[in-house]
């Protein structure tokens, strides 16, 4: 499958920072912030913007982990994810909640995420951070914070690559071939 | 009316549950999970177990779903965990015993089986007290088939919990010295666990008399290189067995089986076999004391060991309403694996 590279190392690296200082200026710091990321880049992304706002902030803000397999609404159609453990750290009750993961694209993982968010509490607002958006929503969700707008078609696909999980940070996009 | 050309349908040895295309569809038993089938059940089970730590203990996940448990047998920990499991997956459970049902005006487990099928249920988790029932439904039910207990043939759920609370406190199965002491004659949990501990690598010891051992075990097994239960060791004296184990499995003696010639006496058994503070000492320090319950206290376990620091046995009912999760997650959502 034959591949275009959209975003390099240092770019993202540059796309955190600026999302780590536009989550801080949108909420006026750190107070009362907590980053969940969605499994499974979503949670080095989650992580790495933690670090930055450590850094920017000097505050340590909480990081969580979310898993939606239990919330899909595609599990009759043939699909069965792996699950994983999701771990929220601290009472979301009047929290500012900021979901991170890596590609937006349908929109369907973050209503089945802010299903399961809402099951641990009541958040004061819950905001949305990706690294990418492609487009093609099916349902009416914006992210808050995108790392970069990519315009796709429907027989693209865009892999995000971080260290952490794929051994370096890269995006790229993919193209089918004709079968 | 049984249509015998239906029934007698050739079916390789339990091949139909093999994962195919659709994946798999009932679990009968552990006989024919693969080690990975089983991880993956695992890990999904410790999923499920955040889910139960949770204030509000409820997912959509199987969400117009229907799950009905159909059990032959008296039961209380395996019935309740099966409801609680479906209930906290959102499925809709229905309970039938054979007690007040249909069954006892005499209907046929087929035509049980056909009837709570076309009420649509995606799942029907059924306990017998004749083995291979579950075989049986599994044969002409479209819907998947749980087996939770059949005779003294499989209790597959049992196995698993049993796994789960091993990997859990010692990190793995592999390697582990795990002794099961008592009534391996009539246990089904014993004969699923056998399975189930082979397949991840521990070392099994089974200990009690002769009388409760099957045979297959002394003879033919033994000789079989590569057999999975070739390696299975019979100790008799049950010190020796518990010398250096990290866990037991202590059975349950019923009480049936003095009267059918096996034993003595349950006071001699308690004697001989019964594990107790003392002979506890003899394993490692941190063995683990498991027990499928319902107990026997002070026939073939001590009150002061089964409520004491080894025992694990409420964590087991705990850990079984997560395993059970794993496996209606598991069934209920068929097909290919996604991200």
């Amino acid at each position: 499958m034959p591949e275009k590279r959209v975003l390099t190392n240092e770019d993202i690296r540059r796309v955190l920072t600026r999302i780590a200082h536009e989550i801080l200026e949108r909420n006026r710091g750190a107070e009362g912030l907590i980053l969940v990321g969605m499994h499974t880049r979503g949670v080095p992304l989650a992580q790495r913007l933690a670090e930055k706002i450590a850094e920017f902030e000097g505050a340590k803000i909480p990081v969580g982990t979310l898993d939606i397999g239990l919330y899909r609404d595609d599990l009759s159609g043939g699909r069965r994810p792996k699950v994983h453990p999701t771990e929220i750290p601290v009472d979301l009750e009047g929290q500012r909640v900021v979901l991170v993961d890596d590609v937006l694209f349908t929109g369907r993982s973050i209503r089945a995420a802010m299903d399961a968010l809402t099951d641990f509490g009541r958040p004061q607002l819950i905001q949305l951070a990706v690294l990418i958006d492609r487009g093609h929503r099916e349902i009416p969700i914006r992210a808050d914070y995108v790392g970069k707008n990519i315009p796709t078609s429907m027989d693209e696909e865009v892999q995000v690559r971080l260290r952490e999980t794929d051994g370096r940070d890269e995006v790229v996009i993919r193209t089918q071939e004709e079968a | 009316m049984i249509k015998a050309r239906e029934l007698a349908k050739p079916q390789a040895q339990s091949g139909h549950t093999q994962p195919a295309k659709g994946g798999r569809r009932h679990l009968l038993d552990l006989d024919d999970l693969s080690r990975a089938e089983i991880e993956t059940l695992l890990s999904t089970a410790k999923t499920m177990q955040e889910v139960l730590h949770r204030d509000i203990k409820k997912v959509p996940t199987l969400r117009g779903k229907t799950i009905i448990t159909l059990f032959y047998e008296a039961s209380t920990r395996t019935r309740v965990s099966f409801e609680q499991a479906g209930k906290v997956l959102s499925a809709d459970v229905i309970n039938v015993s054979s007690s007040g049902s249909s069954v006892e005006k005499g209907e046929s487990l087929y035509n049980t089986a056909k009837t709570l099928q076309a009420m649509n249920a995606d799942i029907i988790v059924i306990r017998h007290p004749h083995s291979g029932a579950p075989y049986l439904m599994s044969h002409f039910l479209d819907s998947c088939v749980i087996n939770a207990g059949d005779g003294s043939h499989a209790h597959p759920t049992q196995a698993l919990l049993d796994l789960y609370t091993l990997q859990q406190h010692l990190g793995t199965v592999e390697g582990l010295k795990v002794v099961m002491v008592g009534d391996i004659l009539y246990s089904r949990v014993a004969r699923s666990n056998l399975w189930g501990l082979t397949k991840m690598g521990a070392q099994v010891v089974l200990c009690g008399p002769l009388t409760l051992i099957p045979l297959d075990f002394l003879t033919a097994y033994r000789n079989r290189e590569g057999h999975p239960f070739a390696s299975i060791e019979v100790e008799t004296n049950v010190e020796r067995a518990l010398e250096g184990a990290d866990a037991v499995m202590v059975l349950r003696l019923q009480r049936e089986r003095q009267q059918a010639g096996h034993l003595p006496s349950l006071r001699e058994y308690s004697q001989v076999y019964g594990i107790n503070q003392k002979r506890l000492a003899l394993a490692k320090p941190n063995v683990l004391v498991l027990h499928p319950g319902p107990m026997n206290e002070g026939i073939e376990i001590d009150p002061e060991v089964a409520h004491g620091a080894h025992s694990v046995i409420e964590e087991q009912v705990n850990n079984g309403v997560a395993v059970r999760m794993a496996v209606l997650y598991q069934l209920a959502t068929p097909s290919r694996e996604g991200s």
